[in-house]
């Protein structure tokens, strides 16, 4: 017996290495493949790993800085040049955007509608992968001691990366959409159809669950759904890259991420999410002369009766006053709870992106180019009672009388909704008020239809 | 190609410092690791875990101790990852075993052996990892075999000229 132990113990010790590894297998395909159930010894070998990553990022930082501020200055006035440039297009664009945005808010605000916000994000380097190619898996030096929680989404500028599925006190291991058990709710392109995102064990991004009866353009966008209740809605993740048949019934649509998720730097984890109403762009801006004028006495309106003359257009004017004294007060309206809540002070050093991302059309301080003194930041949803006929006179007068151009602050409010109007200054020697009520026709019918 | 028949007593054993057997591999995870996140092609490419495990199996030429070196860093590779802890080990443990009984066999110290054993150890780890995830976890691969055969190729280069600089660690017995 000794001597047959003897011969075959190199194979012994074989069978027996390999049986408990496999029964290590097997214990954890019993409990699930979650990270979580093997956590203490995962964090050896990342404990033991992850200090010779941060020391050479530390060294590889040190001497790139020293380099690209010390050393490394040719050039520079041109890129200043050029970025310049940049920005001036950027505004352009700007202008453009924040128009839509303000639209789009407006219709939300209309619809009640609720939205998570990025409250919150932190700033994270990548100082590692798995080193395997089945596994598409970063770690971050960033963990639980940043506030960094399972489960929390990481983006970068471009679009997003994936999602927190491992946390350490000074580390964290990010899944990346690529692989293959991660899973995104998406909408792609304008047909706005959902489906889901996951990768395959190639590292290739796949669009699951999308019927072979819809069209799926190359080059569509893809965007977040908010479904799976880890990314906010509307984050770009790519485009349609490739679309061919697949199997049941379903198309096969290859994607390529927005963010590279191959060359990763830099990323953000989304640390806090807000839900809450979208606010019209509208509420959000006031100019200061307007808060200063809601403070100052204002002049009482006219009783009618007591007016005197036309009592007839008096008599008119009645079921619009209220109208057309709220559209006088912007101001005490527009303060009154409808105060934006961007999530000021709550973000880090990363917070202009957070704070992008909670209100784009708050966070930049542009005023369009057409509107000349400002107009469209006084656009307010508080004169909402407005008919489509005041706010073509109001608007008309406002902009011949301030010199400001209301097609700029109103671009496409349609008739009888509430969509803002032009805000007259309160504090004018000339209030609209003292207008004759005559000349604001009545519109029972644009009011009438107002949803609300 | 000089790769000659010898019996157990004409080979060499060699033996690591405790230094030099545990910071080697510790290296090789870290530098694996790592790199990727400046070229992301190289974890596609290179296991540099794998060459450290053949170069130990080889040098010391004792099974138990190759296969035992191809378990612990095989597992330290799969830790490294999000998915089930031994997919990695059993293969290296394999191969671990495999080069070390190999070892005993051949005379493996001379570049050409060593490309060749690089090479087939390779292709033998990429089939017991596939194998592995395929019939014990149900786990779908899309792998391409000339897609291995390429990464086999580059492995084995990049070990011809590692074991050669790890060469210098060796101690007689």
């Amino acid at each position: 017996m000794e001597s047959v132990l003897g011969r075959y113990k190199n194979l012994i010790w074989l069978v027996g290495v390999l049986f408990l590894q496999v029964l290590g297998l097997a214990t954890q395909v019993k409990r699930g493949n979650d990270p979580e159930h093997t956590r203490l010894i995962r964090v050896w070998v990342i404990s033991a790993i992850t200090p010779f990553e941060r020391g050479v990022l530390w060294i590889e930082h040190g001497t790139g800085d020293l380099w690209h501020n010390y050393i490394y200055l040719r050039g520079v006035r041109a890129e200043n040049r050029q970025l310049k440039d940049q920005i001036e297009q950027m505004r352009l664009e700007q202008v453009r955007l924040s128009e839509d945005a303000a639209q789009a808010r407006r219709l939300q605000n209309l619809l009640a509608f609720k939205e998570q916000f990025i409250a919150k994000t932190v700033a994270a380097q990548v100082i590692g992968t798995s080193g395997t190619p089945t596994n598409r898996v970063i770690y971050i030096d960033k963990g639980k001691d940043d506030g960094i929680s399972k489960d929390d989404a990481v983006i970068t500028a471009d679009g997003i990366v994936g999602k927190v599925s491992l946390v350490n006190s000074s580390d964290a291991q990010v899944l990346m959409i690529s692989d293959q058990m991660s899973g995104v709710g998406v909408i792609i392109g304008d047909d706005r159809l959902q489906g889901w995102l996951g990768g395959t064990s190639n590292g290739e991004v796949v669009l699951n669950d999308v019927m072979s009866d819809e069209t799926v353009p190359i080059g569509a966008r893809v965007m977040t759904s908010g479904g799976d209740r880890i990314f906010p809605r509307g984050l770009p993740v790519g485009t349609v890259a490739k679309v061919t048949n697949g199997k049941d019934l379903f198309l096969n649509i290859k994607i390529k991420p927005a963010a590279d998720l191959s060359r990763l730097e830099e990323v953000l984890v989304v640390v806090e999410k807000q839900q809450r109403q979208a606010v019209a762009e509208g509420d959000v801006r006031m100019r200061a002369a307007d808060i200063l004028a809601q403070r100052l006495p204002s002049v009482p309106a006219k009783p009618a009766a007591a007016g005197g003359a036309a009592p007839e257009a008096s008599a008119k004017s009645t079921p619009n006053g209220a109208a057309v004294t709220a559209a006088l007060k912007p101001a005490s309206a527009s303060s009154s709870g409808t105060t934006p809540k961007t999530g000021s002070g709550t973000t880090d050093r990363s917070g202009a992106a957070a704070e992008a991302g909670a209100s784009p059309a708050a966070a930049g301080p542009i005023k369009p180019a057409n509107a000349t003194n400002g107009t469209a930041s006084t656009a307010s949803p508080s004169t909402t009672k407005t008919s489509a006929a005041q706010r073509e006179k109001t608007s008309s007068d406002g902009a011949s009388r301030d010199g400001m151009s209301s097609d700029a602050a109103v671009p496409s409010a349609p008739a009888g909704t509430n969509a803002p109007t032009v805000s007259p200054k309160p504090a004018s020697p000339k209030p609209k008020s003292a207008q004759p009520p005559a000349q604001l026709p009545a519109s029972p019918t644009a009011n009438d239809a107002n949803p609300h | 190609m000089p790769i000659t028949y010898t019996s157990g007593e004409q080979v060499e054993v060699y033996r690591f410092s405790i230094p030099v057997t545990i910071g080697v591999p510790l290296l090789a995870l870290f530098f694996q690791a790592f790199i990727p996140v400046r070229f992301p092609r190289f974890a596609v490419y290179i296991d540099l875990p794998l060459l450290v495990t053949i170069f130990f199996a080889m040098a010391r030429r004792n099974p138990i101790s190759g296969l035992l070196t191809g378990a612990v860093i095989g597992l330290a590779q799969d830790m490294l990852g999000r998915g089930p802890i031994g997919m990695y080990g059993i293969a290296k443990t394999v191969v671990g075993y495999g080069a070390s009984s190999l070892g005993v066999k051949l005379d493996v110290e001379n570049a050409g052996a060593r490309f060749l054993v690089t090479l087939g150890f390779y292709l033998v780890h990429s089939a017991v990892y596939l194998a592995v995830g395929r019939f014990l976890l149900n786990m779908t691969q899309n792998q391409s075999w000339f897609h291995g055969f390429l990464a086999g190729l580059a492995n084995a280069m990049l070990g011809t000229f590692l074991y050669f600089a790890l060469d210098k660690f060796k101690q007689r017995t």
